[in-house]
């Protein structure tokens, strides 16, 4: 079965119901753990230093975001860690699954329509191209 | 004692840990560093050439600088990768000051800039930022958007229709191309291509070459050509200052941001001394003030830059480029300027200003506003950032110094809780909330929920006390917390059977 499981997790209701079939892979291993992770967007680096009170309460808001998710990992007992990256939502993930050790990555598409998706390129579609692992997108 | 040998070890540790720190920061991404660089370099280009344009002086006076700036600021700034040139925000403090003494002046005061800048950073000033309201930072960069825009409209409204066509096909380059390729700048892409049809179709532009010439060769060294008088002094004073602050301003944001993108820490007090160094040799080589640049750096990061390096490549390709194709830099329309210019205005406006004008409280959005008012209107974005600071303090001293005490009536006594913080400011409010007509009952202050801070504070709990004693009720004071206590201990007089209110 599978052993290390990165859920892209972005506070969205698509990445919840990502981790939703995440923990039902990871309930059937005893020795599986999930690694959720979330991408700190560039684009989003701005806006965000500019409208928060300073470094701390960022960390602080970044990591509340989460917190939803760990809690379903929690009331599972499921052993979890996660993981900020710094980056554009697509590579940054391709580039960590792809230095480290995962078989299996899992994360929600995000629904856009045909012409969003012409515009802004789907996240889950680049992942799943480039990653050297099987991929869950979770819809 | 110690021995030779080891001192000596400790020493070497010493230059091993420098020599490890160096490689670190400059050599450890190489060929993204040089990468980036070159594409900030072409970035920076027209940039560098707008902003003269807005200051009013000669392209190289902005090209020179950036060069300098980079250069310098890749080996004495504080944070690794982050991009410093002549800049939008230092160009529109100048503006006056070129046009009424010519561009002399600004050398001079740049230099002056510089010297400040070093003092801060000396002084570790960086912290202060900390003392910056977000309203105040947020309506800072509205504002340098709103100026940027604004100083391009004489360069393209009523000139001739080409223009309108020209600026139009810039902005829809700029926008379109990135969703395709994002190798090459779009700008960059816009400038070429749109250059070679006005020279080639010989369209009736106007060029950077009507507003100003370009050398093609490195900066020489020269003193500014101004008399040193008290007289100079108090002209390039005013200037030195609100450049000081707006160059620190928008460096320390911008070191925040790339510190948050590349998930690293910064010392922003080495960042202030460099910038100051950094402006001090760019006048010397004849540049304007300049400070460190949030879109450029954005950039650099995005295009995998993470070293000194990347910085020290910009400023170095820069002037390879300007020297090379001088001649057919001259020959970019100003058209195509001006619609990278506007991409950039709309680029630094902060879009989430609208959502936050509807969930921020009314002080902070009026604080906001009023800071880009101000600038707007005085053209000085120092002057919107000290308003800002001073209205926002004031806010918040009305916000802390409302206090609020709740009433409850029950059937033997009445009791009082005290919300807030107890100080000179908010013991008129305190003295007002009190029914003093009440008499022969139990009265009970509640201090759970406030602060005493000052004797002005102890003073007005004692006037209450003997006021309601006055009236013949019994009267507690619960639920002081031990600073609180301490200070009534030390300065209150109401358990004096005595005390009497004329006391205070």
């Amino acid at each position: 079965m599978y052993q290390n499981i990165l859920v892209g997790i972005d506070g969205s209701e698509n990445s919840i119901r990502a981790l939703v079939e995440a923990i039902k892979i990871a309930s059937c291993s005893q020795i599986c753990s999930i690694e959720l992770v979330t991408v700190v967007d560039f684009s989003k680096s701005k806006d965000e230093i500019l409208h928060s009170h300073g470094k701390e309460e960022l960390k602080f808001l970044r990591k509340q975001k989460l917190l939803p998710a760990e809690k379903m990992l929690q009331e599972k007992n499921l052993s979890y860690t996660i993981q900020e990256l710094h980056g554009e939502p697509g590579p940054a993930i391709v580039e960590y699954v792809n230095q480290n050790n995962f078989d299996l990555v899992v994360i929600g598409s995000r629904g856009l329509n045909a012409l969003q998706e012409m515009v802004l390129g789907s996240v889950s579609h680049k992942i799943a191209k480039r990653v050297k692992c099987p991929v869950l997108i979770v819809k | 004692m110690e021995s030779v040998d080891s001192l000596l070890n400790k020493k070497y540790e010493v230059y091993e840990k420098m020599i490890e720190q160096v490689k670190k920061e400059w050599f450890s991404n190489i060929k993204g560093d040089i990468l980036a660089g070159i594409v900030v370099a072409l970035a920076l280009i027209p940039e560098a050439i707008a902003f003269s344009i807005i200051a009013g002086v000669d392209p190289m006076t902005g090209l020179y600088a950036s060069f300098c700036m980079a250069v310098v600021i890749s080996f004495l700034g504080g944070r690794p990768a982050m991009i410093s040139a002549a800049t939008g925000a230092m160009a529109l403090v100048v503006v006056s000051l070129v046009k009424d003494h010519g561009v002399e002046y600004l050398l001079a005061a740049t230099i002056l800039t510089g010297v400040f800048q070093i003092i801060f950073g000396v002084c570790k000033i960086a912290r202060l930022m900390k003392f910056i309201p977000r309203a105040v930072m947020i309506g800072f960069v509205n504002a340098l958007a709103i100026l940027i825009f604004k100083a391009q409209v004489p360069h393209f409204v009523g000139i001739s229709n080409m223009t309108y066509v020209f600026v139009a096909i810039t902005l829809v380059i700029v926008y379109v191309l990135p969703r395709f390729t994002k190798a090459v700048p779009a700008p960059l892409i816009a400038i070429i291509l749109l250059t070679a049809i006005s020279i080639f179709a010989k369209v009736e532009l106007r060029t950077v070459g009507d507003l100003g010439t370009i050398t093609k060769s490195l900066p020489v060294f020269h003193l500014p050509q101004v008399p040193f008088t008290m007289d100079t002094l108090r002209i390039i004073l005013p200037y030195s200052i609100a450049l000081s602050i707006v160059g620190l301003l928008e460096t320390l944001l911008t070191a925040s941001i790339v510190d948050d993108m590349t998930d690293t820490d910064s010392n922003k007090n080495q960042e202030a001394r460099g910038q100051g160094i950094a402006n001090v040799i760019s006048a010397f080589f004849g540049g304007m003030a300049g400070c460190a640049m949030i879109g450029q750096s954005v950039i650099n990061v995005k295009s995998g830059g993470r070293g000194r390096l990347s910085t020290f490549v910009a400023g170095v390709f820069l002037i390879f480029l300007i020297i090379a194709l001088g001649d057919l830099v001259v020959q970019i329309p100003m058209s195509v300027l001006v619609g990278i210019m506007i991409m950039v205005s709309i680029g630094t406006f902060d879009w989430s200003s609208f959502s936050y004008m509807k969930k921020a409280p009314r002080t902070d959005v009026f604080v906001m506003l009023s800071t880009v008012v101000i600038v707007v209107a005085t053209h000085d974005l120092s002057k919107g950032v000290i308003a800002g600071v001073i209205l926002s303090a004031l806010f918040f001293v009305s916000k802390i110094s409302t206090i609020k005490v709740k009433k409850t009536e029950q059937s033997d006594r009445t009791l009082y809780e005290i919300e807030g913080q107890l100080f000179f400011a908010s013991v008129e409010g305190f003295l007002e909330s009190f029914d003093f007509s009440l008499k022969d009952s139990n009265v009970i202050l509640n201090f759970e929920n406030a602060n005493v801070w000052d004797g002005s504070g102890v003073g007005a709990i004692d006037k209450t006390v003997i006021k309601f004693m006055d009236n013949n009720n019994h009267v507690s004071v619960n639920g002081l917390n031990h600073p609180s206590q301490k200070l009534v201990d030390r300065l209150g007089v109401y358990n004096n059977p005595n005390a009497k209110v004329s006391a205070h």
